[in-house]
């Protein structure tokens, strides 16, 4: 059992929590993942590594509510335990060798980002985020970001919060500006990685994408995760999750994760009780 | 005086057309009568061929002796003393490759049917036995177990009898590997599994679920910080094979693993599972081996209307166990041989629709001995399907040697170990089962945990 340390709601949709889990603490380093189990017939979700205290022995994940067991997850509170928490799994991001990073987050992303934003910073690395949501209300971790880089970009979708646009309207802005890049880390929605890694290879800058395809044991054992790369098959558990974003087929893999979704959405209708409210 | 019927007590099961709708057991173990009746079938020969066919070196003809006695505790302690996971073997080895292939009593007709017997002791003792399991006295030392499949959990049993302080480490949140994600509940029930690890947990074997050895812990770190001084290796096959054929990434592919997984360790036949799967109407599983035969099965529990195998050989290479491909065919599998997909094809969401095949013929012998199929020309056909399970075997982990420094592998990935001990290429470091042969049989990675039970224990002492 792994005690919930931390709780913190950051938005009405997206949740922190941090987990005592000692040994994955020690081990853990930005881009790499964990998987837990809520409770006994829970399933296993990949959820990415948000930080780590190997002092303290916890390690936090970020999470949005998208389906049953997020849901599920967001009702423990402070105090309370998880059955399961597995990890580090994957490799861990390359941040060594970099003067000038671009660190591209949407929406939870973003939270994922921002390890790999901190870790590029704390080593001297030039790092410029940009970030994007939907929507004032949806904005997390802002100072965050803003200590741990060099140059902070916030996007809306509907200009309620930083500036009016997508991420990609800024990085494209900030390159034509003359910011040279020696690599542009992106982590966010499938559709907003295409995009970035579309734009960059425009302008030939290596690009990282960070992908969190659909998973179950994380060691390479089901090949559920699996997506094509320059052709070739890998899994993201064991050979990612972080992949060449400019050999990656962005639309199998959106096509991929889309597989379970009426299941999700009847899943999420059982489990929410105002759901089931309005059905009685 | 001998029971001279040719034939084997035959073992009850559930009747075809009503176990493809559930997930029970299908086969329901003898009686305590057909057990004494089929343990006088026995000859007590002198030269005991079977016991040289057991991996772990059951004494079969003094455990049938006891049965045919009456006495089944006496029989489990005998099966118990080299066999730590007797109820399971009972079900999943091909005792026909094995004991039963060498008895002396099948020459004209029927062996023993030793392996039914063996499951009738264990479950005997199961039910009826007194919990009496005694904890052997420590002798101090730590051995480290990576993996709670068979060969991990035979090799930690063995080591806790001599008195070995045992940790297993599992990367799953529940041990049991194979025997747990694999091999449905129908052939092998999980409580069956647990109460086998319960017991290994009375002897005081220390298993650590949620442990990943590579990435939460290396082997080095078990050897060095942890204070473990000898690592046995049995991490499993590990990755899935694809056959890199047009469209093996739509939705409604599967690898056996996946499938298995999400029924077997995660329960998605069950209404209540938070683990989604897909129920399909009609599939195909691409493979011809036991994983195979397990996967049609399942998806014919989970309400498919027609589950074909499709195998690029015919009947004769089948590499599946007879009885498992007899109990396929009376639940309405089709086997589909002779047959290889060459692409699978998508309907307008982007799921499975149909998968394009070619027939096969068999050619002259390949490396494997086995005659080598070729295509048939112009035999291309469609398969209409809306799910693909490709069972075409696994690759080895690299998960570990990559993380152990000094540990040497095959090309393939295989770990290359001596072959009677199980020792590594690093001091002190053991392996067996799967990791070292590739995919195998449950009960000869059990024998190879045993072996490195027994090179490690003399290890330790001389050390």
């Amino acid at each position: 059992m792994y005690k919930i340390v931390t709780k913190k709601v950051l938005n009405p949709y997206v949740t922190l929590m941090e987990i005592e889990a000692p040994a994955v603490a020690r081990k853990a380093n930005p881009g790499q993942f964990v998987i837990l189990r809520v409770d006994e017939s829970g399933e296993r979700i990949p959820l990415t590594v948000a930080d780590y205290d190997a002092v303290r022995g916890t390690v936090t994940v970020i999470f949005q509510i998208v389906g049953s067991t997020t849901e599920k997850l967001n009702h423990k509170n402070e105090g309370e335990y998880i059955s399961d928490f597995v990890g580090p799994l994957g490799k861990a991001t390359q941040t060594s060798g970099k003067k000038k990073v671009a660190v591209v987050g949407g929406g939870v992303g973003s939270a994922i980002a921002y390890p790999v934003a901190k870790k590029f910073f704390e080593q001297g690395t030039e790092v410029h985020a940009i970030i994007g949501f939907r929507t004032k209300d949806l904005v997390i971790l802002e100072d965050e970001f803003k200590a741990h880089s060099s140059r902070f970009v916030l996007m809306s979708d509907d200009g309620s919060v930083g500036k009016k646009g997508l991420v990609t309207d800024a990085l494209r802005e900030l390159i034509e500006s003359g910011e040279q890049y020696d690599e542009v880390i992106t982590i966010g929605p499938l559709i907003m990685m295409k995009f970035v890694c579309a734009l960059t290879k425009e302008y030939g800058i290596k690009t990282v994408a960070s992908m969190n395809p659909i998973m179950i044991d994380g060691t390479g054992m089901c090949g559920g995760c699996r997506l094509t790369v320059g052709g070739e098959v890998k899994f993201a558990c064991v050979d990612g999750p972080e992949f060449d974003g400019h050999l990656i087929d962005f639309d199998e893999a959106m096509a991929r994760s889309s597989m379970y979704k009426t299941f999700e959405r009847t899943r999420h209708e059982e489990s929410c009780n105002l759901f089931n409210m309005e059905a009685k | 005086m001998a029971n001279m019927s040719p034939q084997k007590n035959e073992m009850p099961t559930q009747a075809p057309l009503v176990r493809k709708n559930n997930f029970a057991e299908v086969a329901l173990g003898y009686t305590e009568e057909q057990a004494i009746d089929e343990a006088k079938r026995c000859l007590n020969c002198k030269h005991r061929p079977c016991t040289a066919g057991c991996p772990v070196s059951v004494n079969i003809p003094e455990f049938i002796a006891e049965v045919a006695k009456g006495d089944f505790e006496a029989a489990y302690r005998i099966i118990s003393a080299t066999n730590s996971l007797p109820a399971v073997c009972g079900r999943v080895c091909p005792q026909e490759n094995q004991c039963e292939g060498r008895c002396v009593r099948g020459i004209k007709g029927e062996p023993v049917a030793i392996g039914r017997l063996e499951r009738f002791v264990a479950d005997w003792h199961n039910a009826n036995a007194e919990k009496s399991v005694q904890k052997p006295q420590s002798n101090g030392h730590k051995v480290a177990v990576v993996g709670s499949g068979p060969s991990g959990l035979a090799c930690a049993g063995d080591l806790a009898k001599k008195g070995y302080d045992v940790t297993v480490f599992e990367a799953l949140h529940t041990p049991g590997g194979v025997l747990v994600y694999g091999i449905p509940e129908f052939r092998l029930p999980k409580t069956i599994v647990a109460k086998e690890i319960d017991s290994l947990k009375s002897m005081g074997v220390t298993i650590a679920a949620n442990t990943v050895v590579g990435r939460t812990v290396s082997v080095d770190e078990l050897m060095s910080d942890e204070g473990f001084e000898a690592v046995f290796i049995g991490s499993g096959a590990g990755l899935p094979r694809f056959m890199n054929i047009p469209g093996e990434n739509l939705k409604g592919v599967y690898s056996a693993n996946e499938y298995l997984t999400r029924v077997n360790l995660m329960k998605a036949y069950l209404p209540d599972s938070q683990t989604p799967i897909y129920k399909a109407k009609k599939v195909a599983v691409v493979g011809g081996g036991n994983v195979a035969m397990d996967a049609a099965r399942s998806a014919l529990r989970l309400g498919a209307e027609e589950v074909y195998i499709v195998y690029r050989r015919s009947m004769e290479e089948l590499p599946a166990r007879a009885e498992e491909v007899e109990h396929a065919k009376e639940e309405g599998v089709i086997f589909r041989l002779l047959t290889n997909p060459i692409e699978i094809n998508p309907d307008e969401n982007g799921f499975v629709k149909s998968m394009t095949c070619v027939e096969m013929e068999l050619g002259e012998p390949d490396a494997s001995g086995r005659r080598k199929p070729v295509v048939k020309e112009n035999s291309e056909f469609e398969l209409e399907c809306d799910c693909v399970i490709m069972s075409i075997g696994t690759s080895p982990n690299p998960l570990i040697k990559s993380t152990t420094a000094g540990l040497e592998t095959h090309k393939w990935g295989g770990i290359i170990v001596e072959e009677q001990t199980g020792k590594t290429s690093k001091d002190g470091v053991y392996a067996g089962g799967d990791a070292v042969t590739g995919a195998a049989t449950v009960i000869l990675a059990m024998g190879a945990g045993k072996a490195a039970a027994k090179a490690i224990d003399e290890y330790l002492t001389q050390k």
